[in-house]
């Protein structure tokens, strides 16, 4: 089951002349990027690891599609995903957030069902990738 | 996951060398390069020879022949106050226009920028200038601190070769200049050899000649909008001929603060003068420097072996 969080989640995965000209938008609009992996898809997993620091200042697309690659040569099997923070006062967010390398399986999640007081149902999301423990995961 | 997507325009015949050259818009740059820049023949042939290469490139790319982009490392050296920043910074427009990098911008750094203070603070120091240099020029002025000889456990030594690793493998992404004076540039390369055979460009920028120097001089009253009459002009001749005899000569950047200095006499001239006066004074008066302002330098009181910084 293909995870869909993000933005460009629909779509056919970009290239990575397509992320480049995405990163190159963002740095148009003045925001920072960063480059965070996974092996975690849960949907309220929210804080993914970074790899390395956000990157500021930066001119040009380049810098952000070496770092992909590099976090790629060692996370292939990853979620990996590129953040846009952007600091202007009033926003202070992230506003543009996109998966670009993912497992080639994604098994998907389980629906947990327990009962709770009475006949209530209470529901639960589990990937079944997290079966294993954190790094043999995909 | 990567699909190639880049169309290739169907190759043609011929390719008109002249439209590329013009569209390149370097042109204007070789103009301005000419007018902004006195001398230099060395340096500017170097660069008239780049660009041809680079027009033809492009020329050979439209016909579909192979066309490796060359590379373009450059290591300016040359004494002091020779140009060597001017030129990287036009090199950054001129390459942008050419094609060759992607954005018209120059990151200038020196030792400071790069390496760090303590263990494992400099990887990352390095890795971040080159990724804001990314798409423009990386240009390290005074290059030759990079390598201290006498202490081994420097940590410039890290420093150079992530720059060798990144000058090799983002030859695409990115084109350093490393700058600084010819004597110790020589010895950093010589520590450093395999810095110096991935830089395919080594231009050497001589000293101006005594009639270059006042040149210079010229063209800076000019763009400060003072004036020099004829008078000035013989003495700011005789001045160069003194200062170039003295120790700590640095070519145009003397010539500035000579300058400078001079600038300050002559406020301090129409100062007292006016203050003695009525106190007004006109557009005239303002704009010229005259004779009195740049002899009353103590470049011409001989006595004092003065160095740069004094007047």
């Amino acid at each position: 089951m293909r995870i869909t969080q993000g933005t460009f989640s629909f779509l056919p995965d970009l290239t990575d002349e397509e992320i480049g000209l995405q990163v190159a938008y963002a740095l148009r609009q003045g925001w920072a990027l960063a480059v965070e992996y996974t092996d975690d898809p849960h949907p309220r997993n929210a804080y993914w690891e970074m790899w390395g620091n956000p990157m500021f200042d930066l001119a040009d697309p380049a810098a952000v599609v070496h770092e992909l690659r590099e976090c790629r040569k060692v996370f292939p099997r990853h979620y990996i995903k590129i953040n846009a923070f952007d600091s202007t006062r009033g926003f202070e967010s992230v506003r543009l957030s996109f998966i670009v390398n993912r497992p080639p399986e994604e098994p998907g999640f389980e629906l947990l069902r327990t009962e709770a007081q009475g006949r209530v149902q209470r529901y639960a999301l589990r990937a079944y990738a997290t079966d294993h423990p954190v790094g043999r995961r995909y | 996951m990567n699909v190639a997507r880049t169309l290739e325009p169907p190759p043609v015949a011929s390719a008109s060398l002249a439209a590329l050259y013009r569209e390149a818009g370097i042109a204007d740059v070789f103009e301005r390069l000419d007018a902004e820049l006195v001398g230099l023949v060395p340096v500017k042939t170097r660069i008239r020879e780049i660009a041809a290469l680079l027009v033809v490139d492009r020329a050979r790319r439209q016909l579909g022949l192979n066309a490796e982009p060359p590379s373009l490392h450059m290591c300016f050296t040359g004494n002091p106050g020779t140009g060597k920043t001017t030129v990287a910074q036009r090199m950054a427009e001129l390459l942008h226009g050419l094609g060759y990098i992607r954005r018209n911008h120059l990151v200038s750094v020196t030792r400071d920028d790069l390496v760090g203070q303590y263990i494992g603070h400099t990887a990352p120091k390095t890795r971040e200038v080159l990724k804001k240099a990314m798409g423009g020029v990386l240009f390290i002025d005074e290059a030759y601190y990079l390598y201290r000889p006498e202490n081994e456990r420097d940590y410039g030594q890290e420093a150079i070769e992530i720059l060798l690793q990144a000058m090799e493998n983002q030859r695409d992404d990115l084109v350093v200049v490393l700058a600084g004076y010819k004597s110790r540039m020589d010895v950093f390369f010589r520590s450093n050899p395999g810095l110096s055979s991935r830089i395919a460009h080594h231009i050497d920028f001589p000293d101006y000649a005594p009639d270059e120097l006042l040149a210079i001089a010229r063209l800076m009253v000019r763009r400060m909008d003072y004036r020099l009459d004829a008078e000035a002009v013989a003495a700011l001749c005789e001045y160069i001929a003194l200062r170039l005899r003295q120790p700590h000569f640095a070519n145009a950047r003397s010539i500035r603060n000579a300058l400078d200095r001079m600038r300050l006499r002559q406020a301090n001239r129409l100062f007292s003068t006016a203050l003695a006066g009525d106190g007004e004074v006109d557009a005239d008066a303002l704009r010229s420097i005259d004779s009195a302002d740049i002899r009353s330098s103590r470049v011409f009181a001989n006595a004092s072996p003065a160095g740069e910084g004094t007047a």
